[in-house]
This record gives structure tokens, C-alpha cells and sequence, in this order.
């Protein structure tokens, strides 16, 4: 075993890369669960981000436009959750997964003739000064432009959140949508603009696969990554800067692993990798094992329909 | 029971009236295929793929195909297994390691049947044949151009599980790698996933980052090849169970990552197998086919290889194909240093199918 091999630097750096995707969706869903939405389509919306993308990137030379179409797609895709679940007060739990598997279905159909080719990639920015500095410049001043905008969405989201109107009126709808309601509010309308928010992040982090990362279309190619940005969610109890440590911590445990592994450790790999997931019991547990503190993170309406009778 | 009846008239009636010149041919031989992962993963699964669609260009109208994609290994497989068998299919092919158990089991239920179980050991019953190809003869033709081809001395390959057909690869790839570079350090990094493009890319990430510049992967995707690519030439690496052509050249038009590959032919074993139950001469068999069956074939050498190396790239391909020369000849030491093979001793294919052991200079021990 050799850790010095290892390198420090590049590791964050791939760090930030490998988390990037379910940061996107982790943090999409994280406003759809405070609006009192829980939309498990996280892994449908993501793969369907994934071919448009890819596809709109191939059709236009532009990956920048294909990002912008994932949105979209994961957008659209969503509505179609949001028609359900919101209108016609279906079942939440079992839309959500019916949306996963319409979305992975519907993906593989798309990209059937887009097999096997290659997208252009988005560059790395080449950031004047900041990407010069030794060390930090390689770590974290390389990247290409959806690192940094997943950061700045993250950053944004916790603002939204915490000091504006609209996101304390989202908040109010996701732990009382009686109280919302009888105050005047839209509920539904509310539900529906976080929903869809939701599935434009989880098309990004798509996009961010089949674009940046893998850069190439192949079927089911998120292969769970959204369900991993669903128990981020709840790992982070439903709080912005959480979710990004989360992500993080997900995405740096994988490529943790991988590195060991290629420094020659071979004890204990598997316990790594699965570390991610026996946290996320532990802070559920956790959080569940006390009622006052459980009220205090989860919104309150999660997972219920809400129809307005007066 | 009227309306039942009435349904079979009808139906008795069309084939008379409509299927007669049909007549004279039995009923389609229906034969199916379980696969692991998408047919678009452009690896593993599509090679399947590719041999059930030989066997239809072969038998034509004789024969009837139905497959199922992406079928988890575990208990969903039996569920899937048991709806082919009970759907009329006549061989059922199921195509991965995982599925071996939730395969004999079906075939105990369904004795009429005969089921045919990829790169497993288990032949509980009189209809379960299994077979598997010498994927290992094609790592030793890797191993070679990649030894000649680090310059960094470090290699590297991607594990999907560590079952004896990773470790047959690892070692073979490994030792070839050594007789044309001594000086040639192998890194291998276990993904644990057959198919999870991201986690591919991170594992080959992991090995660049840490001075590998010879990937091979004994996972499904194509995603180790593009980690490759970002790497503006200085990375490369080879085609796994399909060819992956696309990785040849990239898209400014400079020399792609993929210098050559491993490509899984399945199509002689499945249109011998389908025949020999149409004629009825299936009989249960273990087989491992190999370069000289075209069950593994080499994909193009590219212009990136230098000529020498490719002439003996070549050569090698040759001698495995004419049963001349065994990819695991002696003289050979275990990792531990104890003796395996002495000198022009050659493996016997029960230690391969179930090999758990390095060979010597390979470090890193093999996880359990």
C-alpha cells in the first residue's frame, strides 16, 4: 500500500466532480420537500435530464444549450408528477415511483440512436489569478462552470429559504397547508412551481452525467445516483449547507474508496462505500428517535395531498 | 366455456384457412435471453444482443427471440426466468454471473426445458449447460500492448467482482504486461458494479490521477474509455466486450484513447446451441470457448500502436488461436512466491474457472 500516492489536490478536485450531479438533484429535491412534496422520481427526472441533454447537445454542438434543455426536460417531466399529484391527488409515494420508471423507460427510447456517440464536453473554466494559485488553483479554481453553479444554486436555495417572502411562504405550505391555505395562499400553485424547480435541478445533474462526467449516453447511466440525492435529503434534515456537505461526503467517500483501492488497500473498501448509506440510517434513526426534534426538521405536511374543501 | 370454445374455432379455423402454407414447418423454436444490463450499454449486454440476433439471421422463421433487459441478480431474476419458461421458450439463455442460482432452480421446476447459464459453474440438473469464454486469452494480448505502451510503468484495470473470471484477467494481463516490460507495476481497483457508467469514470479517475496510463476494464460501460479521453492522448486504453470503436479517434480528429479491445462473440455458441436443440441433439456440456472457437476475438489494433508491437500483438493472437501457445504457461509463482506451474507446465481449467489467487509481483491483496 502506498498513500502517498494518493494526491490530496487532485482528489478534491475529483471530489467535486463526482458529487456535482447529486448535489444538483439533492438540492432540487430539498425545495420540493419543504414545499410538503415528496417526489421519489428523482432517478426518472435525472435520466431523462440525462438524454435530453445529451441529445440536445449532439443536435446543437452547444453542451451549454443542452443543459438548458435537460432543465427543461426534467421541468416537463415533472409537471406530469405535479398534474397527478397536485390536481388529481394521487398517491404521492407511488406516483413519485411510477415517474422513476416512466422516466427511465422514456430515456431509453430517446436515446436509442445516440448510443455510442460523444457530446462536446463543457470546458474548464480558466479562471484568471485564482486558477494560478498553487494547490488551491488545481483543487478548486479548475472546474467547469456547473461546479460553480451548483455551488452558487446551493447558496441560493439557503437564502430563498431563510430570508425572503416567497421562501417563507414555501416553507409555511410544506409544514401547514391549512394554515397557508386559510391565510390565502396558493398552495397548489406554490407545490407546483417547487415540484418543477425540483425537476429542472434533477435534469441538470442529469446533464451533468451524460455531459461532464461520464460524457456519453448510455442507458440507465445514473444507475441509482437519484436515490442517493434522495437520502442526502433527509441525511441533511432538510437544510441547504447540510445538503452540500452531504453530497460531498457522498460523492468523497466513492472516489475516497476508488483512490485506496488504486494505492493497493484492500481491507475495508466495501465498508467505505457503504459508510454513506449507514449514516444516513444513523442521522434517521437519529432524528426520528426524539418527536420534538423530528417536528423540528421534516416538514410537517410531507408526503400528504392537500385539497382546499373551503 | 361457450365463449372459450368458440375462441379455439376461430383460431382453429384462421390457421387452417390462413397459416396453411406455414403448415409444413413445426413451431418456431423460441429461444430467450436474460440479460444483466441494457442492450444500449454498448459493452457487455449488447454483445449478447448481437449473438441472439445472429442466431435469428441464421434460423430465420425457424426460430422465435425474446430477451429481457436489465433483469438484478437476485430474486427478480427467478421471477423473470420462471415467466420465459412458462411463456413457451424452448432454450433459455441467461446471461450472467449472478443469475446461477435463481437459473438451476428454475430449471429444476421446468425439466422440458433447456437452460444454458453464462460464466457460472452450477449444472444442477440435466438441462442446465453452462458456458463461459476465455476472456483471459484476450487479456494476455492487452497485457502485452500495455506494457509496451506505459510510459509511466504503472497499469491499470477496473474489477467488476472478484470471481475466478476477473482474476483469470487480472493475472493474464498482468503477466503478459511483465514479459514485454519487466519493469511494469499493475494497480487494480474493484468497482463492485457491473454497470454504473459514473463509478467507472470515478475508478479510472482514481488510477489517472495516481500516474496509471493503461486502463483496461472488466466492467460494462464505455466510461473508462472517456475518462480516458480527457486526458488529450496522454491516457489510454481498450475496448471492453464490444468493440467501442467511437473511442478510436476523438472528435478534434487526434488518436482516441481505445488502441484496441476484447470484444465477446457469443454468436457460433448461440447458433450451435439453438441448432442443436431444433435437432435435438442438446445435450447438457460446460463449455469455454476461446480465440480458437471466435468466441474471443481482438478488435483493431489502431495506427497508435507502433508496428513492432502490433506484429507481435499479433503473433500472439496467432499462436493462442492455434492452441500453440496457453496464456498461463509455467513457469508461474503464486503471489505468495509458492510454485503454481514449473516450466511449460499449462494451467488446467479447474484451477482457472476457479482461480483465487495473484500471480507472483501483482500487489494488493484479492478482497473476500
Amino acid at each position: 500500500m502506498d498513500l502517498s500516492s494518493i494526491s490530496p489536490v487532485l482528489l478534491i478536485a475529483s471530489l467535486m466532480i463526482s458529487a456535482t450531479p447529486i448535489l444538483l438533484a439533492a438540492i432540487g429535491e430539498m425545495v420540493v420537500e419543504k414545499s410538503g412534496v415528496l417526489n421519489l422520481g428523482v432517478e426518472g427526472m435525472m435520466i431523462t435530464g440525462a438524454v435530453v441533454g445529451f441529445v440536445a447537445a449532439i443536435n446543437s454542438g452547444s453542451p451549454g444549450l443542452g443543459f438548458v434543455a435537460a432543465a427543461l426536460a426534467g421541468a416537463a417531466l415533472s409537471l406530469s408528477f405535479a398534474l397527478l399529484t397536485q390536481v388529481l391527488l394521487s398517491n404521492q409515494v407511488a406516483t413519485g415511483l411510477g415517474l422513476t420508471l416512466a422516466g427511465l423507460g422514456l430515456s431509453s427510447l430517446i436515446g436509442k440512436p445516440y448510443e455510442g456517440m460523444k457530446a462536446a464536453s463543457l470546458p474548464k473554466l480558466d479562471i484568471p489569478l485564482l486558477g494560478d494559485l498553487p494547490v488551491v488553483g488545481r483543487m478548486l479554481f479548475s472546474h467547469d462552470i456547473m461546479v460553480y453553479f451548483s455551488l452558487l444554486l446551493v447558496l441560493a436555495v439557503w437564502a430563498f429559504l431563510k430570508y425572503t417572502r416567497a421562501g417563507l411562504i414555501l416553507r409555511a405550505v410544506g409544514e401547514s397547508a391549512e394554515s397557508a391555505h386559510a391565510l390565502g395562499y396558493k398552495v397548489v400553485q406554490v407545490r407546483v412551481a417547487a415540484i418543477m424547480f425540483g425537476g429542472a435541478c434533477a435534469g441538470l445533474g442529469g446533464a451533468y452525467l451524460s455531459l461532464v462526467r461520464v460524457p456519453q449516453w448510455t442507458e440507465g447511466m445514473t444507475a441509482g445516483a437519484g436515490w442517493i440525492a434522495l437520502a442526502i435529503v433527509v441525511f441533511a434534515s432538510w437544510r441547504a449547507g447540510r445538503v452540500l456537505i452531504g453530497a460531498y461526503l457522498f460523492g468523497g467517500i466513492s472516489v475516497l474508496q476508488l483512490n485506496l483501492q488504486a494505492a493497493g488497500m484492500t481491507w475495508g473498501v466495501q465498508y467505505l462505500s457503504m459508510s454513506p448509506y449507514l449514516v444516513t440510517i444513523l442521522v434517521l434513526v437519529f432524528i426520528s428517535s426524539n418527536r420534538s426534534r423530528m417536528s423540528h426538521d421534516a416538514p410537517a405536511n410531507l408526503g400528504q395531498t392537500f385539497h382546499a374543501t373551503r | 366455456m361457450i365463449r372459450r370454445t368458440l375462441l379455439a374455432s376461430a383460431a382453429a379455423g384462421l390457421t387452417l384457412g390462413l397459416a396453411a402454407p406455414a403448415m409444413a414447418q413445426d413451431d418456431p423454436t423460441k429461444a430467450c435471453f436474460v440479460y444483466v444490463g441494457p442492450i444500449g450499454d454498448g459493452g457487455w449486454t449488447y454483445q449478447h444482443h448481437e449473438g441472439a440476433m445472429a442466431v435469428k439471421e441464421e434460423f430465420g422463421d425457424k426460430v422465435e427471440i425474446a430477451y429481457q433487459e436489465s433483469v438484478p441478480e437476485g430474486a427478480d431474476a427467478e421471477r423473470v426466468i420462471t415467466q420465459m419458461a412458462l411463456s413457451g421458450c424452448d432454450i433459455i439463455f441467461t446471461t450472467s454471473f449472478g443469475f446461477m442460482d435463481a437459473t438451476n432452480n428454475v430449471a429444476a421446476k421446468f425439466p422440458d426445458i433447456k437452460f444454458e447459464h453464462a460464466t457460472g459453474y452450477k449444472r444442477d440438473h440435466p438441462n442446465v449447460s453452462t458456458y463461459d469464454a476465455r476472456f483471459y486469452e484476450g487479456r494476455a494480448v492487452l497485457g502485452h500492448i500495455a506494457g509496451k505502451m506505459t510510459k509511466t510503468n504503472k497499469i491499470g484495470y477496473i474489477g467488476s467482482f472478484p470471481i475466478p473470471e476477473n482474476i483469470q484477467g487480472i493475472n493474464s494481463y498482468y503477466l503478459h504486461a511483465k514479459k514485454a516490460n519487466p519493469d511494469v507495476e499493475l494497480v487494480v481497483t474493484w468497482a463492485y458494479t457491473w454497470f454504473d457508467p459514473a463509478k467507472e469514470a470515478d475508478a479510472a479517475r482514481a488510477m489517472i490521477d495516481q500516474g496509471v496510463d493503461v486502463i483496461a476494464a472488466h466492467t460494462d460501460s464505455t466510461a473508462p474509455l472517456g475518462e480516458a479521453a480527457k486526458e488529450g492522448g496522454k491516457v489510454i486504453g481498450f475496448g471492453q466486450a464490444s468493440d467501442m470503436a467511437a473511442f478510436k479517434t476523438n472528435d478534434d480528429g487526434t488518436p482516441g484513447p481505445r488502441v484496441a479491445s476484447i470484444i465477446d462473440n457469443w454468436a457460433p455458441y448461440y447458433i450451435d446451441r439453438v441448432g442443436a436443440v431444433m435437432d435435438g441433439t442438446w445435450e447438457q456440456q460446460a463449455s469455454w470457448g476461446g480465440m480458437p472457437e471466435g468466441e474471443v476475438v481482438i478488435g483493431e489494433i489502431t495506427e497508435a500502436v507502433p508496428a513492432d508491437v502490433k506484429a507481435e500483438a499479433e503473433e500472439l493472437i496467432a499462436k493462442m488461436t492455434s492452441g500453440e501457445y496457453h496464456p498461463f504457461t509455467g513457469p508461474i509463482n503464486k503471489q505468495d512466491g509458492s510454485a503454481w506451474l514449473a516450466e511449460g507446465e499449462v494451467a488446467d481449467d479447474g484451477t482457472l474457472a476457479g482461480m483465487d489467487f495473484y500471480v507472483e509481483g501483482i500487489t494488493g491483496e484479492i478482497p473476500n
